[in-house]
């Protein structure tokens, strides 16, 4: 773990949840994974703090937001994933399409074991990656 | 040691795993930008994990210090957990079931499960990155003193370990033994004993983790 992922530019992002201490406050496991993921992704420079912020913005103005902010996140993945289309990095269809199979292959994996993507049925006989 | 399966085999019809579509969505990002080359799922979750532990589970660690100091809740946190938790404001926003095991002399608890989706982290906070590692269930099933030991808690040889299984349907809290000496602190000081990993079993209350 790097210093500069700790003190990341993308804790200071406009709304961000947060403790009484400063630290960003996550509701759900998947929240912390896609801030984790956002972090990595700007730290690496596949974008710029500016390109982040813009696309977060964009999300989180939106209407018909919650009125509680309860669906901060959901603005927040939707930005990356607006961000990485934009980058040509990944597309709709594609993150549509793998979404729909990772909840395939949850209800296929029986308590005790771990979800992985090969488990979803339509996968069968695809080479797990 | 005594392994409890609890009752998700009789729902032959109902799926222990389900990813909501946050869950999901988030999930196949994932799945992108690891095919990409872009992330490597280690440095995710040792950024989630330098992230997470900064985030006390403070909402279970009220529950543990009303247990020490109010007998009555404590009473009603054995006789029905789900409630007595939901009577302090915290509810699994899944409507899950919640049951409180109480570490004693003689006895000591320990969760397992591999997968988000049985862990309450309405009351904990968020999970180990460890604790949803299938190695970790399956060795602390068959080996709970070797797995407590690798965390720096060596329990007496006589004393009972017990596994408890998380199900979609019920989840478990672990309320650690009142730290000695602490007779005098009120709820709040107490509070600041537990960690999340004194509520999961891996850790004694007081002890630093």
């Amino acid at each position: 773990m790097s210093a500069c992922e700790t003190a990341s530019p993308l804790s200071q992002s406009d709304g961000l949840p947060r403790s009484p201490e400063g630290e960003p406050v996550f509701p759900e496991p998947w929240a912390a994974e896609a801030f984790a993921m956002t972090v990595h992704l700007h730290a690496k420079g596949v974008f710029t703090w500016n390109e982040w912020a813009a696309a977060l913005s964009r999300e989180v103005h939106r209407p018909r937001r919650a009125a509680d902010g309860s669906d901060y996140f959901e603005c927040w993945v939707a930005a990356l994933c607006a961000l990485l289309v934009d980058k040509g990095v990944a597309d709709d269809v594609t993150i549509a399409a793998l979404q729909e199979s990772w909840q395939r292959a949850a209800e296929a994996t029986p308590h005790g074991h771990p979800i992985e993507l090969a488990n979803d049925p339509l996968r069968a006989g695809e080479p797990s990656s | 040691m005594e392994h409890h399966h609890d009752d998700h085999d009789h729902h032959g019809h109902h799926h222990d795993n389900r990813y909501s579509d946050m869950q999901a969505r988030v999930r196949a990002l994932e799945t992108v930008l690891s095919e990409k080359g872009l992330i490597d799922p280690a440095a995710i979750d040792a950024i989630v994990e330098t992230y997470e532990t900064k985030i006390g589970p403070r909402n279970g660690a009220r529950v543990v210090a009303k247990a020490w100091s109010d007998p009555e809740f404590r009473a009603w946190l054995a006789a029905d957990a789900t409630a007595a938790i939901a009577s302090l404001g915290f509810t699994g926003r899944q409507g899950e079931h919640m049951r409180a095991v109480f570490n004693t002399p003689e006895t000591h608890n320990l969760v397992v499960c591999t997968l988000c989706s049985c862990y309450p982290w309405a009351v904990l906070g968020l999970p180990p990155v460890w604790y949803k590692a299938p190695a970790y269930r399956s060795r602390a099933v068959i080996d709970p003193r070797g797995v407590l030991a690798e965390f720096g808690l060596v329990l007496a040889e006589e004393k009972k370990i017990r596994i408890w299984d998380s199900t979609a349907e019920l989840r478990y809290l672990v309320i650690p033994e009142r730290p000695a000496g602490t007779e005098g602190m009120n709820e709040e000081t107490l509070s600041t004993l537990v960690s999340r990993d004194a509520m999961i079993g891996t850790a004694l209350a007081g002890a630093a983790t």
